[in-house]
């Protein structure tokens, strides 16, 4: 296998300081690429593969119908969710995304069987098969979801910072969305409040360069996403999203800037979806060449493997990961297979909590 | 020639003020845009301007008045120039009433908590107060804050203006700026904010100054408060409060005129409550900040200002999901909600004069609807009508009515019929507004024809 280290086409170079030059305000510091250690960079890598090989699996769970409905699967986009949530305090930090959930939940350490078992429908399933690809939860983990409608997670995760802030429990919350999100009317009046009220939280734009089939350029006035929070006075930084060194040392100085009080902080995570925005989407508005480009050159799980081999790292020792993680996926997607659907008397459960 | 000062309206449901202060005395001169006197609403404290020039001849209405009707002569000036010209257009209004409500240039912030009028005793013992249903609903929320350090209320100027409709008075005195938090004019986003805090653990209560602004953000209330406890597989609450002013104020056109309760009461997910009285608006909304499942509660603005007797004491608190029979009687059914009820009531004392024994419910909660208490009351009377402020089609009066058919079949003697508004956008114009909406004499038709009179 390749080891050619990853060169960043896609992303281009954070740029805290050119936004500096024209807002005299504070700023939170340039970030650098993490400096990770050889377990930590071992467990990056782990953590991406196990997101990547899920990934594969549901897309052929999906072709063999035995998940349905919409699926949006994160491959490509790994390294925004190892880079960003290796660094926070699990129980502690919340989490909440869009649709496009799966590898976030698994970056959060949540049982892939879980995971897969809902996507499957079934009643040991995350949500007891009630939820689906789109919405899924675990208050234990303080992931919040998992949510459907394009946007809403961005109030809905200003107001689980309100609450680490009304608490004062000392967390942090980190809110997904994607690039076609940040064009939605509520993004920004959650942007106006966070910042209003020093909220603790850290907007996530994972610019995956295509909301469905629309390019960042045919939908947005101001294409540099990470600008977007600028009238609102929330800093922007945009950072490479391929490479998960570099997510890592933007999720410090994020991290830094917001538990010290600053209020919010925007991160724009130039990034890449390989597969379709959903399972149906044949993907006809980009070339092919294009997405192989990237994989060729950019590949977050690449990426990592060049590192590793910087750090002495050898082949075998890789391989042996490959395994254990084909192991983890392949039960994962037995177990999904086997677990027995809701049962009827389930239907008018959970509609309620309390009786009346 | 005197000009006539008349009380002024000075919100769209003003009906009578208290005349607080003269700012000037009889012999004064006065010119447009002076400061003649303060008003009290019972919402906020109005400044009144002079619009002649003049000296204030005779002072007919002395400060401290209390009820003074709009439209009652306070005051006479004389016109300087009376002799040169004849004499302009009575004194007016100075603050128009706007579509907003209470447009008021000066809040008075001190107001002393629901005093106790009178504390007669109950049949069962428990004492009773007089309370405005304003004060009650701001009595349940200050007793469940005291409570639960968790329950919070946010919305558009319910801190520092002390609430749009004065529904929050006194909240951020006692409570501070961290409990009390006023939010710009940001629909979506706050109920977004609310509903995400809620889900983190706390207990929001979400002011919407109106219900007709929170179609704005009806997108956090159905898709993430009301299916996040089912998608999750019972994993994940959202125990928040969405409440407000509902259905038709007065003279405010067609956008800020609407009862949303058949929208809200048709998502499965919800609790939704829709009061009539102090006591009940008291204690439903106790037990909807209580209740771990979302809540829509809606109130009505024309209702704000009047007094109710509720138990005194803070441990007011009523079931969720259950009817009351307001008023028993055996020849007719009023079903009805909201400021329906007390035109039903008004109905039932117009009918009982020409020997008709109506019985009215109020179902207090909207969902989920006490089916039980509808249908026992039919195998009673045998004849239903739902009385409803809303538009007729898909309302509630349909639910009521397809499960009369449904399960009160054999027990009706007549179709049940539904007493509502016109199926229009609310007018402005008064007559036309009139004409539109629901009213006892109405209901009190609709019972004839039930029973074929």
């Amino acid at each position: 296998m390749a080891t050619t280290p990853a060169k960043k086409s896609v992303s281009k170079k954070a740029s805290v300081s050119e936004d500096a030059a024209r807002a005299n305000r504070e700023r939170p510091s340039e970030p650098k690429p993490y400096k990770a250690t050889k377990e930590e960079l071992l467990k990056f890598y782990s953590d991406m593969l196990l997101i990547r090989r899920f990934e594969e699996k549901a897309g052929q769970l999906y072709g063999l119908g035995l998940i349905g409905g919409f699926c949006h699967l994160y491959i490509g986009q790994e390294a925004v969710a190892i880079g960003l949530q290796s660094a926070l305090t699990p129980g502690k930090d919340s989490v909440i995304t869009g649709y496009r959930d799966h590898g976030h939940m698994l970056a959060y350490g949540i049982d892939p069987n879980l995971i897969m078992a809902e996507l499957t429908g079934r009643a040991a399933g995350i949500s007891q098969g009630k939820g689906g690809s789109m919405h899924m939860f675990s208050t234990e983990h303080k992931f919040y979801g998992g949510h459907g409608i394009v946007g809403a997670q961005v109030s809905l995760g200003a107001g689980l910072a309100f609450g680490h802030k009304y608490s004062n429990d000392g967390g942090v919350c980190l809110a997904y969305f994607g690039d076609g999100a940040s064009n939605q009317g509520q993004v920004y009046e959650s942007f106006n409040m966070a910042e209003l009220w020093k909220l603790p939280i850290i907007f996530v734009i994972e610019n995956n360069q295509y909301a469905m089939g629309t390019s960042v350029n045919r939908a947005s006035s101001e294409d540099q996403l990470y600008r977007r929070g600028e009238s609102f006075r929330i800093p922007g930084i945009q950072v490479d999203g391929m490479d998960v060194l570099a997510v890592r040392g933007a999720a410090e100085v994020a991290l830094d800037w917001v538990r010290s009080g600053k209020g919010p902080v925007l991160l724009e995570m130039k990034t890449y979806r390989y597969r379709g925005h959903s399972m149906s989407d044949p993907a006809k508005y980009r070339s092919r060449d294009e997405v192989q480009s990237v994989r060729d050159n950019s590949d977050p799980i690449e990426g990592c493997k060049a590192y590793l081999a910087d750090l002495g790292v050898d082949d075998d020792e890789l391989k042996a990961i490959e395994k254990e993680i084909r192991k983890i996926v392949n039960e994962s997607a037995d177990f999904a297979e086997a677990s027995p659907e809701p049962d009827l008397s389930e239907l008018y459960t959970d509609v309620l909590v309390e009786q009346y | 020639m005197a000009i006539e000062l008349k009380m002024p309206a000075l919100s769209p449901t003003m009906e009578e003020g208290t005349l607080a202060r003269w700012l000037v005395k009889e012999g004064d001169s006065v010119k447009s845009g002076d400061i003649l006197a303060e008003i009290e609403t019972d919402k906020a404290t109005m400044e009144f301007e002079a619009v002649d020039e003049g000296v204030i001849t005779s002072i007919s209405v002395p400060e401290g008045t209390d009820g003074v009707k709009v439209g009652t002569v306070i005051a006479l000036i004389s016109s300087d120039d009376e002799a040169a010209a004849p004499a302009p257009a009575p004194a007016k209004t100075t603050p128009a009433p706007s579509v907003e409500p209470t447009p008021a240039p000066e809040v008075v912030v001190a107001v002393a908590p629901a005093a106790p009028k009178a504390t007669p005793v109950t049949a069962d013992g428990a004492a009773m107060q007089s309370v405005t249903l304003r004060e009650a609903l701001r009595d349940a929320m200050a007793e469940e804050m005291r409570r639960d350090d968790r329950v919070f209320v946010m919305g558009e100027e319910v801190a520092e203006y002390q609430g749009a409709y004065k529904v929050t008075q006194g909240l951020l005195d006692e409570f501070g700026a961290r409990r009390v938090i006023d939010t710009p004019i940001t629909e979506y986003g706050f109920a977004g904010i609310g509903t995400g805090a809620a889900m983190g653990g706390l207990r929001p209560v979400i002011e919407f100054m109106t219900f007709n602004f929170a179609m704005q953000a009806i997108d956090h209330i159905i898709n993430s408060a009301a299916k996040t406890n089912y998608m999750s597989g019972g994993q994940m609450r959202c125990p928040i409060v969405f409440r407000g002013p509902n259905g038709a104020a007065a003279r405010v056109g067609a956008q800020h005129s609407q009862n949303y309760a058949p929208w809200y009461a048709s998502v499965p997910g919800l609790i939704v409550i829709a009061p009539y009285d102090a006591a009940d608006a008291k204690g439903l909304l106790k037990a909807a900040i209580r209740c771990e499942d979302p809540v829509v509660f809606l109130e009505n603005e024309l209702l704000y200002g009047r007094t109710f007797e509720v138990p005194a004491g803070d441990d007011h608190v009523l079931p969720i999901g259950k009817a009351r029979v307001v008023r028993e009687g055996t020849d007719v059914t009023i079903v009805s909600y909201s400021i329906g009820v007390g035109l039903s009531l008004d109905a039932a004392d117009t009918l009982a004069a020409e020997g008709i024994s109506a019985e009215v419910i109020d179902l207090r909660t909207i969902r989920p609807l006490d089916t039980q208490t509808v249908l026992a009351s039919l195998a009673k009377t045998n004849r239903l009508v739902v009385a409803e402020e809303g538009w007729p089609v898909c309302s509630v009066g349909s639910e009521i009515l397809a499960v009369c058919m449904e399960q009160g079949f054999d027990d009706l003697d007549a179709p049940v019929l539904r007493i509502t508004n016109e199926d229009v956008p609310m007018p402005y114009a008064a007559n036309l507004e009139k004409a539109t909406l629901i009213n006892a004499d109405k209901i009190a038709a609709g019972v004839r024809k039930t029973l074929g009179l």
